[in-house]
């Protein structure tokens, strides 16, 4: 037997095809409605028509009468039913306020969308018919739908608060007291901007579905859910609904997205479990697209000011932030923690002295809960420092990239310590901007510009830009501890090595379109020298997985796949104790390779893995004191975030005459360090830079001023098709983290954090000359058009 | 999603459709391609008593060369109406807009009849056929009779059909080489029109219509006599809204509305003079 010294080929870094995918494309994967449930009661959810209204009576006898309805519940009916209100995990504050939330309305409904009725039946038709025959008289009461007005406290939602106000957090950094205010009287350039960040409806392609489901010998009910965090779900639920934690499964089957919409404890979850419990027999729902819309959390929701203060070189001096942050009716899971996420990048990837003063007031709406949206807090900060750059720039009347390189944290300043004490691993930000500029040829489109965009001309170009960071990868528990979230950062991983020398990965990460299986199996496959095809991925139920945190938050790779390569090397430290033993060596003599052990020098003294999983299983020659079997478990904190970072660059035409914009190029360079499997890495580019184009052209939740969603169907909310988007140009820089073994960095939210700023900052650029220096989001036609209307109006006459 | 209880009835012949809803009158709505009536009734917005499906009428799907025009049935499909021939010879316009028509899924299933019979002013086919002056066959218990496009529509969603009358063919006359261009503006492919225009110009004449300016499609009649009478095309563009009464929508206000109408008729125009 021949051991070769080389080492051999890492499967690290190759374009491996996703095994999610057959299954996801032939329609074989199994989503939570399509388990087939026999007996299971179809839950249907009636839902308040007003923004704020009292709940005067309601008469449920009409529908009781319809063929197959088994029931029908009120709030007040369930109210002896829950053990606590529905949670809120993260309490920014000692005082928030935080009105008591449960899964139905009793006296009041506070949004358009609001369970007031729960309706049990045999089928699913009967349960909608029963929505219909239920009659509420409602008392309607004015809403709050305006962040101001809400401010203003004029009309208090929640009377028993006496405020509109949650909670306001303040951050403010200072070297010496009073140097922010210093700083900007000492400034020679100033700038002053507000932008709105307006609500978006995650509309994940699966909407939300649940299937409760009690065990009919004992004690224990599985909850079935299209979540992101069965984990968390599963203690979160046990607490509200009163069960012994130990008598709940939660159990992930495919997921159709989340973009944080299923990082969520729901009304509907709570039912479910409520009324199976309490009629023992399983209870299905599942969403509604327009209900969707309106009882599912949606992201962003704030509006922004932002003070930067710059010397004569436009170096900037302080950065002075404020933030309204709206928290709609109810605070959900972890509903204010969004506005904190962001309040450390309002500096950007931009070296600046310890003079920094954030502060966010969140308040109270009649509109649906916000929550955590695909980048959650971050998008909105980097948004926020990115378009005030360029107002500086204009300001400064200099390019807008040559302000930022003035600006950047050098690459030889890293792992960089920030102004907030947070310490940046690794980066290079001019790396990342100078490829992007060549991937879209900066200088030719500038010319091209030049020539373009004469007077007159009625199709102008324009270049945009953003470089960002995103603090990721949640999270080292102590700094959420800091910030007084609930739980702990950490992830737990279990690498099981069988008797024929197959792997289970066991992950606490619970993947909705990610690719975690395709990924996880690789860090095993190179850690441990087996084929991909032997490892498989086990995850997203609590009953295999028992600990985890979940998925959200770029957090899978560097925390659930770093703690998954630690387990592997546990496994390895294992089995080279038992390979020592029979090969009759020091441990130290013994090298790992290629699935192999063998003694460092004498290449035919050697031990494949697969006949030490074998040996560890049949135990007939351990060394003493070793236990059997060959599986080890990790549960690892992270010392750090991740903090990826990167440039994106768009080239668009605006039609002057109608308002349109089209993206004629877009240039993506990120960097998250080290990448597993490049596909996934474009994949998830891809759509976070979709999602983020949708947030600057296509996508609001458009609100009526009683409260009434106008935006509740596709038809009107404009999730764009891959038509209505251009061609993505992925680049990358790779600059490893040095917080984790793998060098790893997350990259699910990076493309949606970039995107938003590089489309607005183009249209801005295309329409300079006629002296447009704002734009609100998103920037349709429409709102194109008049802008260049007021704007030629009001300057050039 | 689910609708709300109905009955079923499948039709097998104009004729056997039509006796089908004389007897069932206005509580009964003809089933075609089902991409206007089905999203209307999983909303609960439309709640007819009864369907009859005229999906599996035979005859009905045809495009014929029948002389001075085109004879394309009813229940012929968009994809059908876009990749015909005869069509792209003769009325080159109605089959371009047939392209447009949703997405490639609504194109497959959703039928010409069906669009014009909605009577919907944001579709593109009702504005389509009105451009080139077809004429609409409608058959009833009394046998069959010819509508103008231009006398057909009557208000939103409101035609002249009565409740047993059937769209059973539309006769388009041929285009003779006239150029022509159709302009869809919207946000997404797949949305319907904010502002759509389709036009024809044969020298001093021309034809143009509307979609989505107000609750029909609309000709606008100024457009084509301002043309007619040797108007820049500048100048008759500036008259696109003459006859049209458009809304106000989360996509576009009146004002802009009638703004984006002036902008692309000058521009269907202008493609239509090339």
């Amino acid at each position: 037997m021949t051991i070769t010294e080389n080492k051999p080929t890492s499967i690290i870094g190759t374009r491996l095809l996703r095994r999610e995918d057959p299954p996801l494309l032939t329609g074989e994967a199994k989503f939570t409605n399509d388990l087939n449930i026999p007996g299971a009661l179809h839950l249907a959810v009636l839902r308040s028509p007003f923004a704020h209204a009292r709940i005067k009576s309601i008469n449920v006898s009409a529908a009781l009468k319809i063929a197959g309805v088994v029931a029908v519940y009120t709030g007040k009916d369930l109210q002896s039913t829950w053990a606590a209100p529905m949670p809120c995990a993260w309490p920014v504050t000692a005082d928030m306020k935080n009105p008591p939330h449960f899964p139905l309305a009793s006296d009041k409904v506070n949004y358009v969308g609001d369970g007031v009725a729960a309706v049990l039946a045999t089928n699913e038709t009967a349960s909608r018919d029963a929505l219909d025959a239920i009659d509420v008289e409602y008392e309607p009461l004015q809403a709050v739908v305006d962040l101001e007005d809400a401010l203003s406290d004029k009309n208090v939602i929640h009377k028993d608060l006496g405020t509109n106000k949650s909670y306001t957090w303040p951050l403010l950094v200072e070297e010496t007291p009073g140097c922010v205010e210093e700083a900007f009287k000492k400034a020679k350039y100033k700038v002053k901007e507000r932008y709105v960040q307006q609500r978006l409806i995650p509309m994940a392609m699966e909407p939300r579905a649940i299937a409760a489901v009690p065990q009919p010998f004992g004690g224990d009910i599985t909850l079935y859910s299209a979540t992101q965090i069965p984990h968390i779900l599963k203690v979160m639920t046990a607490l509200t609904l009163g069960i012994p934690e130990q008598q709940v499964r939660v159990v992930a089957p495919s997921v159709g997205g989340g973009f944080g919409s299923k990082l969520d404890v729901y009304a509907e979850e709570l039912l479910c479990m409520a009324l199976a419990r309490k009629h023992n027999t399983p209870v299905r729902w599942v969403e509604e697209r327009s209900e969707n819309a309106q009882a599912t959390i949606q992201g962003r929701g704030q509006i922004q000011e932002i003070e930067l203060a710059a010397d004569e070189k436009g170096k900037i001096t302080a950065v002075r932030v404020r933030i309204v942050g709206d928290m709609g009716a109810y605070l959900q899971l972890v509903t204010p923690g969004v506005p904190l996420l962001g309040a450390f990048l309002y500096a950007g990837v931009y070296d600046i002295p310890k003079a920094y003063d954030f502060s966010c007031t969140s308040v109270f709406t009649n509109l649906t809960p916000t929550d955590a949206y695909r980048g959650a807090g971050r998008p909105e900060a980097t948004y926020a420092i990115e378009m005030a750059i360029e107002a500086l720039a204009r300001e400064m009347k200099i390019d807008p990239f040559e302000l930022r390189k003035r600006n950047y944290i050098k690459k030889e300043q890293f792992p960089y310590t920030a102004f907030s004490g947070l310490t940046y691993d690794s980066g290079d930000h001019l790396l990342a901007a100078e490829k992007a500029a060549t991937l879209t040829d900066l200088a030719g489109v500038r010319a091209q510009q030049k020539k373009q965009n004469v007077p007159g001309a009625t199709k102008l170009l324009g270049v945009g830009m953003s470089s960002y960071f995103e603090m990721c990868g949640l999270a080292p528990s102590r700094v959420l501890a800091s910030l007084n979230y609930s739980a702990g950062g950490w992830e737990a991983a279990t690498v099981r090595v069988l008797p024929t020398n197959k792997v289970q990965v066991i992950t606490g990460t619970s993947p909705h379109g990610q690719g975690h299986e395709t990924s996880w199996a690789m860090i095993a496959s190179e850690k441990l020298g087996v084929a991909p095809e032997d490892v498989d991925v086990l995850h997203s139920d609590t009953a295999i997985s028992a600990l985890g945190l979940d998925t959200y938050g770029s957090r899978s790779l560097p925390v659930g796949g770093v703690a998954i390569a630690l387990a592997c090397d546990k496994v390895i430290e294992k089995a080279k104790l038992i390979a020592a033993h029979q090969l009759e060596c020091a441990a130290e003599d013994l090298q790992f390779v290629g699935g192999t052990f063998s003694v460092k020098g004498s290449p035919d003294r050697a031990l494949p893995l697969a006949a030490i999983a074998f040996g560890a299983f049949t135990a007939h020659n351990l060394p003493d004191g070793c236990e059997p079997n060959l599986e080890a478990q990790v549960s690892y904190d992270p010392p750090n975030f991740s903090w990826p970072f990167g440039t994106h660059m768009c080239v668009v035409e605006v039609d002057t005459e109608t308002g349109a914009v089209k993206i004629l190029k877009y240039i993506a360079v990120d960097d998250c360090g080290n990448q597993i499997n490049p596909l996934i890495v474009e994949g998830q580019v891809h759509g976070g830079v979709v999602q983020g184009i949708a947030q600057a052209l296509f996508e609001e939740a458009v609100y009526d001023s009683d409260g009434n969603l106008k935006t509740s169907t596709l038809a009107e909310y404009l999730v764009p098709a891959a038509s209505d988007v251009p061609a993505i140009t992925t680049g990358h820089t790779i600059t490893p983290s040095p917080t984790n073994q793998l060098g790893v960095k997350g990259i699910g939210e990076a493309g949606t954090i970039g995107a938003a700023p590089t489309v607005m900052t183009a249209i801005i650029d295309a329409l300079s000359s006629l002296g447009v220096t704002s734009m609100a989001m998103p920037a349709s036609p429409q709102t194109v058009w008049k802008t260049i209307q007021e704007a030629t109006r009001g300057g050039k006459k | 999603m689910i609708p709300a209880a109905f009955d079923y009835k499948r039709a097998s012949s104009a004729a056997e459709a039509i006796s089908l809803v004389s007897q069932y009158g206005s509580d009964a709505k003809f089933l075609a391609g089902g991409h206007s009536l089905l999203p209307l009734m999983k909303l609960r917005l439309a709640q007819p008593a009864m369907l009859i499906d005229i999906g599996r009428v035979k005859d009905l799907s045809y495009i014929k060369d029948a002389g001075n025009h085109i004879a394309i049935g009813a229940l012929t499909r968009h994809m059908d109406v876009e990749t015909s021939k005869v069509l792209h010879e003769h009325a080159p316009l109605l089959s371009h807009a047939a392209g447009h028509v949703g997405d490639a899924q609504v194109r497959h299933r959703g039928t010409i009849g069906g669009s014009i019979a909605h009577a919907d002013p944001a579709s593109d086919l009702p504005a389509t056929t009105l451009a080139l002056g077809a004429t609409y066959v409608v058959q009833g218990p009394k046998g069959q009779r010819e509508i103008a496009a231009a006398n057909f529509y009557k208000g939103f969603l409101e035609s002249d059909l009565a409740a047993d009358e059937m769209l059973v063919e539309i006769r388009v006359p041929k285009m003779q080489g006239a150029g022509w261009s159709f302009q869809k503006f919207n946000r997404r492919a797949q949305d319907w029109a904010i502002v759509g225009v389709a036009a024809w110009r044969r020298k001093g004449e021309a034809g143009v219509a509307l979609v989505n300016m107000g609750s029909t499609p609309i000709l606008a009649t100024s457009v084509a006599g301002a043309i007619a009478k040797g108007a820049s095309i500048s100048d008759a563009a500036a008259m696109a809204s003459n006859e049209a009464d458009p809304q106000s929508d989360l996509n576009a206000s009146t004002e802009y509305r009638k703004h984006l109408a002036s902008v692309l008729v000058r521009r269907a125009l202008e493609a239509a003079s090339k």
